[in-house]
């Protein structure tokens, strides 16, 4: 009996374990329906930090000349200290929740990014119009007031998942392209919203003027009780992300792997998704839906720049979303004309583009210095390279040593001629490489030889270029006329202890010379005497 | 043949078929993969291997067939499986290092939620130091060579600790070093009595890596020993008669007719 | 059903500016540039302010031209996050287009006492109040014609170099027909189609037409220059059905909500709409055609 019950129960554990990742999901979402409850709670209706501060601001003077034609009111000091110094509960609750809310975008951000779905959230954020219009004409029609926050952003729900699911159905189910595949969604579900807005403008009771915030958000409007719900909302979603932090990472890295592993990859894309969507409908009151977008975007873009590490890079995109929404709500609670979601977007712009230039990691200037450091590498081994086998070609034709012929200065003119150089830059080799010390070098003078220093770096790098060389062309089919070509590319990228695996390799074969003969002499040699 | 349940059995592929969309990729294949012996797959450009492989592992949809792994379905034996995909496969500039990849060989053990320890990262660490890779353990994983990251992937698999190791073209443009490395690691795994099956090139290979292969052009032309199947009439069926291509098959059969003399020999 | 000279015109107006979004959006699609459309829509805000902001009237050509370059803006700067700062094609679209929107939301509300701007006229330009016009012939109607009629040119003239461009830009390179310049005289023309269709249209019907036809067609045929011809009867179709489902729909959903007396609603959205209504059964077409028409295992020679 016991042994008949166990792989039951087994499968039935397995089975379960399929939807860990929806039943979070659901978790969040009870959360939500519950912190939605809560915000119509009575508590929720004071008056917003807006109205109050637009209140505040009438009666303050206007100050400042120069910016009056910009039609900015600089607000006073006294409200100045109260904003920053969150004198206000009001204040306090949005500041906190705008907070959450960027943070929580920089986390599922990361993950959309690097699922390189960065554009579906702009496709579910459009895709929330329709389920917002709809709500309000159901609620109206059912005697409900449609304005009211949760059977919105409910709505709003529904139409944003079922967006994304078009957009995974016809992935999976036609040749259409991934980005083809989001702008129809995207377009007809944003045509079916605004279809469905200018009937409800016309309709008796219908002022659809509250629902227009949606379109470009209204931080400055929001309730304590709608702060709070953000908060909340956000705090759930970045407890998701950590709870599914490896999943998630499994699943962006290599899809496939996670599913031969057994992991849910579909009911794990889809929580995923979910997140972005929870993202989007808790963003949509403060950001606004054209813009809500950014959030997941733009602080996982940027934070991309700084690591190579996924963890640090979410700290550092739910980091970069905070800051964002905390200058955004502190500017559109000082300055009542701004809109708060573009100011949060246009700050956490401003730290992408920080970022794109100084990035500690791929930023602009990181790797452009790398690449000059590179090339300058390659041009001193080159200088170094003609140096020596100019002085080698010399031990030919005198038949001397030519570790002995080290020391003779080499004639400007004849370096360049052999290497296809021109003055300007061979001149500029010449003066970086007399900096280092690696060569002696008057700048009047019409020769230069080698420093001590300079002989034995000229022998590694020699060495080291000769014995690519006869690598390549004992080991590889590599056409030996080209064989110059691709060593010179190949010795740039080269590991020491390659090289050491090399120098024993060839130590034997090459009679254990110092530096070996340049194999394309030897071989050229040997293909003119068999014919 | 053996029986499709045989449990002592890895692989047993019966009348696989597989298309994409209207074009059938794979045909009628019946494949074996003996225990305890290193089997390559090969065959033409385009001629199913990689979708053979990913269709036994439930990656791809079966138009009909059946799979079975250890006797079993794929679900059920999954722990006894490794699979180390294609290198193109990935993104290699994501933000993770070499020993967080093979960790995730890890992950299914660990279970859901539970955060990466430091006996798993411990156990990783020993899967790189096998495919000679301690040093690069901390490295982000598109600072390494095209070979490291393929010996990255073979130490995830590594980590898993399976019987039966499946490998999509674990040999495609790696540098000598790493065809050493993984040739070692094969012939250990062989030595602990474990299979492994990997999509294969490179002909002349064939019969100094492996001990099986199956000819695969649609359909399996031929399977068994490589002594016996690795013959140039067999890679005429599978590869048409092409002229280069005869060359080097030719070639291939050869240098296998003298190894296995030289293992006579021995 | 009331089908005056205004619905007639509103129509021909439609079917124009469909068209001409049309050929441009097969390219884009090919391309997988889809959601430019939905950027440069977002993106030109910044473009309209300042054109705006610079000579105060609303005048057709400045805020054409102010319109374009930041189009054309939208198109260089995604270009170069992406291959500077290796980051995401996608992503690199969204963060240049939010950034602009986002400066272009700022810059008209800072600038919103001294000028009549706001940005639902981006958003919600509509056919209806376009084509009463002084004229006979309504000017949205002369400028959307004007505006197929040119994309039909160009199309007819670059067919062969942009066909090349969007399936081997490489091959292309070599052929010695740039295939960034190719991308971005293309991405060009996209943006003054936007642009100029969605002062008379509205932007949604605008990113609905770059795309939607083309991907409809694209289900049916993968030969290019049927895509084109079928992606067109698409736009057309959806142009005229879109309109009478404005006029006609509302009225009939009253009715059953017990609103009677709504009027019509947005001829450009409804439009949209209908096109991905027309995009929904060809692709359940198609897939019925995929699992029945054919079969399944072709038997090899």
């Amino acid at each position: 009996m016991e042994k008949r019950l166990l792989p039951a129960a087994n499968s039935l554990m397995n089975r379960a374990r399929q939807f860990i990742p929806i039943g979070l999901l659901a978790l969040l979402l009870g959360l939500l329906a519950w912190l939605l409850n809560r915000a119509d709670s009575p508590i929720g209706h004071t008056h917003g930090p807006g109205e109050t501060h637009a209140n505040e601001v009438r009666v303050s003077r206007r100050s400042g000349k120069s910016i009056t034609d910009t039609g900015i009111q600089w607000p006073s000091r006294e409200k100045l200290w109260r904003t920053l110094t969150l004198a206000d509960y009001n204040t306090r609750v949005v500041f906190a929740g705008v907070t959450a809310l960027g943070a929580a975008g920089g986390l599922v951000g990361t993950f959309l990014l690097l699922r390189k779905r960065s554009l579906l959230s702009d496709t579910v954020s459009h895709c929330t119009l329709p389920g917002i219009a709809l709500a309000f004409l159901i609620g109206e029609s059912m005697g409900i007031s449609g304005r009211s926050l949760p059977l919105l952003l409910f709505g709003a729900t529904v139409t944003g998942v079922l967006g994304m699911m078009s957009v995974a159905a016809i992935r999976a189910k036609s040749r259409i392209k991934d980005d083809a595949a989001l702008a129809i969604v995207l377009s007809v579900f944003f045509g079916l919203g605004i279809a469905l807005l200018v009937v409800i403008q016309q309709l008796p009771t219908g002022n659809a003027a509250g629902l227009a915030h949606f379109i470009y958000g209204k931080a400055a409007s929001m309730t304590a009780g709608d702060a709070r719900l953000i908060f909340f909302a956000s705090v759930a979603v970045a407890l998701v992300c950590a709870a599914l932090f490896k999943e998630f990472k499994l699943l962006c890295f290599d899809t496939d792997f996670a599913r031969t592993q057994g992991w849910p990859t579909l009911a794990l894309d889809l929580a995923l998704m979910g997140l972005v969507v929870a993202v989007t409908v808790i963003g949509l009151q403060a950001v606004g839906l054209l813009l809500v977008v950014a959030l997941l975007i733009v602080p996982a873009a940027a934070a991309r720049f700084w690591s190579h590490r996924l963890g640090v890079t979410m700290l550092l995109a739910s980091l970069i979303g905070a800051i964002s929404g905390l200058v955004g709500v502190a500017a559109s609670a000082l300055f009542p004309k701004l809109p708060a979601g573009a100011v949060i977007v246009l700050s956490s712009v401003l730290c992408f583009s920080v970022s794109f230039f100084f990035g500690a990691k791929r930023g602009l200037l990181v790797r452009w210095l790398d690449q000059r450091r590179v090339a300058a590498r390659v041009a001193r081994q080159h200088l170094l390279r003609a140096l020596y086998e100019w002085c080698e070609s010399q031990a030919l034709q005198h038949l001397g040593d030519p570790l002995q012929l080290l020391d003779r200065p080499v004639p400007i003119a004849e370096l360049r001629q052999a290497n296809h150089w021109n003055l300007a830059r061979l001149t500029r080799l010449l003066r970086l490489g007399a900096a280092e010390g690696l060569i002696i070098w008057n700048p009047d003078s019409h020769a230069c030889h080698l420093s001590a220093e300079g002989k034995l770096e000229a022998r590694r790098v020699t060495r080291n270029h000769r014995l690519w060389e006869t690598y390549l062309l004992h080991y590889a089919d590599v056409a030996p006329q080209h064989i110059h070509h691709n060593a010179d590319q190949i010795e740039h990228v080269i590991e020491p202890n390659i090289v050491n695996e090399l120098e024993e390799l060839l130590a034997g074969r090459e009679g254990g010379a110092l530096v070996p003969a340049d194999p394309e002499k030897t071989t050229s040699a040997n293909s003119d005497t068999p014919s | 043949m053996n029986s499709i349940e045989s449990s002592h059995v890895p692989l047993v592929i019966r009348d696989l078929n597989v298309a994409y969309q209207t074009k059938v990729v794979v045909w009628d294949a019946d494949f074996d993969a003996p225990p305890g012996k290193l089997v390559a797959i090969v065959g033409p450009n385009g001629a199913g291997k990689s979708t053979m492989l990913k269709a036994a592992l439930g990656l791809i949809p079966i138009a009909s067939g059946s799979v079975r792994f250890f006797g079993l379905p794929y679900e059920k034996a999954r722990h006894r499986v490794a699979y180390v995909p294609q290198r193109e496969t990935v993104d290699w500039d994501f933000p993770v290092s070499a020993v967080d990849v093979v960790a995730m060989g890890l992950y299914r053990r660990l279970g859901w939620c539970l955060p990466v320890r430091r006996k798993e990262l411990d156990q990783a660490r020993a899967a790189l130091a096998k495919v000679g890779l301690s040093d690069y353990a901390s490295r982000q994983i598109s600072q390494l060579s095209g070979g490291q990251q393929q010996r990255v992937f073979l130490a995830r698999a590594l980590a898993q600790d399976a019987d039966l190791y499946l490998m999509d073209e674990p040999f495609a443009s790696v540098d000598a070093a790493t065809e050493r490395a993984i040739v070692d690691v094969l012939r250990e795994l062989r030595s602990r009595g474990k299979t492994a099956v990997c999509v294969h090139h490179d002909l002349p290979t064939v019969p100094e890596y492996f001990d099986h292969v199956a000819l695969l052009n649609m359909r399996v032309v031929s399977q068994g020993p490589v002594d016996k199947t690795f013959t140039a009439e067999n890679l005429r069926k599978t590869y048409g008669a092409r002229l280069t291509l005869l060359e080097e098959a030719a070639q291939a059969v050869e240098r296998a007719r003298v190894s296995a003399q030289h293992r006579a020999t021995l | 059903m009331n089908w005056t000279e205004l619905d007639t015109w509103i129509v021909i107006t439609g079917v124009l500016v469909c068209l001409a979004c049309a050929l441009p959006g097969a390219f884009l699609m090919l391309n997988r540039q889809s959601m430019l459309g939905d950027g440069i829509s977002h993106a030109v805000l910044p473009g309209l302010a300042i054109a705006f902001l610079l000579t105060h009237s609303r005048d057709i050509l400045p805020m054409v031209v102010g319109a374009v370059v930041a189009g054309v803006l939208t198109a260089v700067l995604t270009q170069a996050v992406q291959r500077f700062g290796q980051v995401e094609s996608g992503a690199a679209l969204g963060v240049v287009f939010c950034g602009l929107f986002a400066t272009g939301l700022i810059l008209i509300r800072v600038a919103s006492d001294r000028v009549d701007l706001d940005a639902d006229c981006v958003l919600y330009g509509s056919i209806e109040t376009a084509v009463v016009d002084v004229a006979r012939v309504p000017r949205v109607a002369l400028i959307s014609g004007g505006l197929f009629l040119v994309n039909a040119l160009l199309t007819v003239l670059f067919y062969k170099e942009l066909r090349l461009a969007a399936f081997d830009p490489a091959l292309a390179t070599t052929l010695g027909f740039n295939a960034d310049a190719i991308r971005l005289g293309l991405t060009l023309v996209a943006s003054v189609t936007t642009v100029l269709a969605f002062e008379s249209v509205g932007s949604i019907l605008v990113i609905a037409m770059l795309v939607v036809p083309a991907a409809t067609a694209s289900l049916l045929t993968s030969n290019l220059s049927r895509l084109l011809v079928t992606a067109m009867l698409f736009a057309a179709a959806s142009a005229v059905l879109g309109h009478i489902g404005a006029i006609t729909l509302p009225g009939f959903a009253g009715r059953l909500l017990g609103h009677p007396g709504l009027g019509a609603t947005s001829s450009a959205a409804m439009m949209a709409v209908t096109a991905g209504i027309l995009f929904l059964l060809v692709w359940v077409f198609s897939m019925w055609r995929d699992s029945h028409g054919r079969p399944q295992r072709s038997t090899p020679t």
